[in-house]
């Protein structure tokens, strides 16, 4: 209220005063509405009807948190997987011998460890070796039939950093010890075995012979067969067992920026003659592979999510539309008051968008929360992406918008008097 | 577009003009049957006559709320029939203030923020519609009432509220469809004598009234029937 407004309203009461404004003119003859206003009055409407608000805005809650936890339970499977692909490294190569054209296995040359690891681009190349016929035993009164399921392979000494494996005990097999009676057991093979840790020099039945347990694997993300193996060293192997096994899987860890070169040249370095019995791969591309498997969104939970957001929509229109006509009273007084029709149809317009934003808001809270419960249960990192902190609220405005724009039209069409005639 | 108020007519003194009037309601309903009359800036008119004559009609024409269907409406200087929604708007807002016999007051608020929201469209601040509303509820012997909800008042009281409501922007006209209608005859009283207070400090007001007696505090009377003006009687 200024003063300049009611001085000329002044002159206006007296008889004969004489009155000069404009319409919009700057002493704020106008009809406005301030925007903080605006949503003051359009909370204050929501409030009025507080239960009513809760159920509708559910709707689009719960639509927006199914969608949210599909995208955060997506997102958090791939970040872990990917986690995993990083600890692995992508420079990762494997060697196995391929099939015959008949359906039998080719055999790789025991030579090909050092050829590989001649190749430039190669850091360093290890293989394992299978020892045929070999079980490994707590004690040598268990029955030989019961291995739970452990192999016995040989390694070679370079295999921990080619796998880019990590011991949770002791250490792995080395030029030094390789030629003893020495073992190192995958993380599952020492838990089958109940050997927790390497302190005592505990042994165990290998073969015929007691071999010392000198270390033990954490679990390898890579191959989880090998977890379940016991690795001796191929000089043992060869002096105990008087085998000469030939290369079961060699690994081969390339410069990081050659991958493709060192995978092409690989078959051709290990058998010139056979290059065909030679299988190359990379892990990482299957698990990757898997890891964009797991970044799709479940379409059919992204579409009962859909369902739920556009049974909100129609919903929060519903309840607007009830309230419009429940409000012709308040609307023809707004009217009376000053209000434009734009004031009017913006008034239900930003109730309904609150609404619609505040179900969007929760609905993020409970998909995130439910993120968080799948996550801590896969103990799996919480991942919620960031562009879901903003496409959900955004997502209520727009469904809130979309939902109010009938209702606000009808408010605004009322005729103030028939609003003001209905009580 | 005449949008720019018209100095003689406002200069001559009036406030409210209409010339040959007529609402039409669908239906074939004649509301308001070519009326012509002119209200004087500060004159006191009562509105008399039967049920269903076009009274409230007439009102609310002059009020800027409903357009004729055909005719002059000239308020405050204003051409009604040509201006915008929100010229119409900026008019009701700044310079008309209405009371309704079921005083429409919103039931989840306090009488201040009641008559403070009588101002809201006239795009002043908070502050300020709260003090201006303060003092008009002081004005109608309601500063004890200032945090009370419309529940918890009585009928007079409440008619109060919606009176400083329509006072409190000081406005150039007040229309009052019966507001007494819903009150015993002491709070009436209290009401009608606040509104007469009103007008008595320059304000053009136009009261629709049933009652004989409260019709005859007024200087200006207008019967109607049928939607016309059938009697027009000054003391
Ligand atoms: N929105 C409308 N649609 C159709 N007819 C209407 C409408 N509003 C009013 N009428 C009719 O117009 C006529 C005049 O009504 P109005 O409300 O002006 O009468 P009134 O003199 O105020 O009556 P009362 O003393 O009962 O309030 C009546 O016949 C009424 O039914
Ligand atoms: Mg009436």
């Amino acid at each position: 209220m200024n003063l300049g407004a009611s001085a000329q309203r002044e002159r206006l009461r007296g008889a004969g005063g004489q009155a000069r404004y404009q319409t919009a003119g700057p002493d704020g003859r106008r009809s406005t509405l301030l925007p903080r206003e605006l949503l003051w009055i359009a909370l204050q409407g929501l409030r009025q009807r507080t239960l009513r608000a809760t159920l509708s805005a559910l709707g689009i809650a719960i639509g927006i948190g199914a969608m949210v936890a599909v995208v955060g339970v997506s997102a958090s499977s791939q970040a872990n997987l990917l986690a995993e692909i990083d600890s692995l490294g992508t420079n990762l190569l494997t060697v196995t011998p391929g099939q015959t054209f008949l359906g039998a296995n080719e055999v790789l040359p025991n030579t090909s460890v050092p050829m590989i690891n001649h190749m430039s681009a190669v850091q360093n190349a290890a293989s394992v070796y299978q020892v045929s016929g070999a079980t490994v035993l707590r004690t040598p009164y268990v029955p030989k039939e019961q291995t739970g399921g452990i192999g016995v392979d040989a390694a070679d000494p370079g295999l921990l950093k080619a796998l880019g494996g990590r011991l949770t005990a002791g250490q792995f097999l080395s030029s030094n010890n390789d030629a003893f009676p020495t073992v190192v057991l995958g993380a599952q093979a020492a838990n089958t075995l109940q050997i927790p840790n390497v302190n005592g020099r505990l042994q165990v039945f290998l073969g015929g012979t007691w071999f010392t347990v000198i270390g033990i694997l954490k679990p390898v993300v890579l191959d989880p067969n090998l977890d379940s193996t016991a690795f001796i060293g191929l000089p043992a192997a060869e002096r105990l067992f008087q085998q000469q096994p030939n290369p079961a899987e060699i690994y081969v860890r390339a410069n990081v920026n050659q991958v493709t070169q060192v995978s092409n040249l690989l078959a051709p370095t290990v058998d010139p003659q056979n290059p065909d019995g030679v299988q190359v791969s990379r892990p990482s591309n299957a698990l990757e592979a898997r890891a964009a498997a797991k970044g799709q969104f479940t379409t059919l939970l992204l579409g009962l999510g859909a369902v739920a957001l556009l049974v909100g929509a129609i919903g929060i229109a519903n309840i607007m539309v009830i309230s419009v006509l429940e409000r012709r009273a308040e609307i023809g007084l707004r009217r009376a008051l000053g209000a434009r029709r734009r004031h009017i149809s913006s008034q239900f317009l930003a109730e309904s968008a609150l609404l619609a934003v505040l179900g969007g808001v929760s609905g993020l809270l409970l998909g995130a929360i439910a993120t968080l419960g799948y996550a801590v249960a896969q103990g799996q990192p919480w991942v919620v992406p960031t562009y879901a902190l903003i496409a959900a609220p955004a997502a209520g405005l727009a469904i809130g918008v979309i939902a109010g724009v009938y209702p606000a039209g009808k408010a605004a069409r009322l005729s103030p008097t028939e609003a003001l005639r209905a009580t | 577009m005449s949008l720019t108020p018209n100095q003689a007519e406002t200069e001559d003194g009036v406030s409210i003009r209409l010339r040959g009037v007529s609402k039409e309601y669908p239906g074939g309903v004649h509301a308001l049957r070519s009326v012509t009359v002119e209200v004087g800036a500060g004159e006191q008119v009562a509105v008399v006559g039967p049920s269903g004559s076009g009274k409230t009609t007439m009102l609310t024409v002059m009020g800027t709320l409903e357009r004729p269907t055909s005719g002059d409406v000239r308020v405050a200087g204003w051409d009604a029939g040509s201006a915008s929604d929100q010229e119409l708007a900026a008019l009701r807002a700044h310079e008309i203030g209405f009371v309704f016999q079921d005083f429409h007051l919103q039931d989840g608020m306090t009488a201040l923020d009641n008559v403070a929201n009588g101002m809201l469209y006239t795009g002043a601040p908070l502050g300020a519609r709260r003090e201006a509303a303060r003092v008009a509820l002081d004005r109608v012997g309601l500063s004890h009432r200032l945090t009370h909800r419309p529940p918890q008042l009585s009928g007079g009281e409440r008619q109060r509220v919606a009176i400083a409501r329509a006072l409190a922007k000081r406005p150039v006209i007040v229309f009052a469809d019966e507001p007494t209608g819903n009150l015993d005859s002491r709070s009436g009283a209290e009401v009608l004598a606040l509104l007469h207070g009103l007008a008595s400090e320059g304000a053009t007001l136009a009261l629709i009234t049933h009652d004989e007696h409260i019709a005859a505090t007024f200087p200006r009377r207008l019967q109607m029937r049928d939607g016309e003006i059938v009697g027009d009687d000054r003391q």
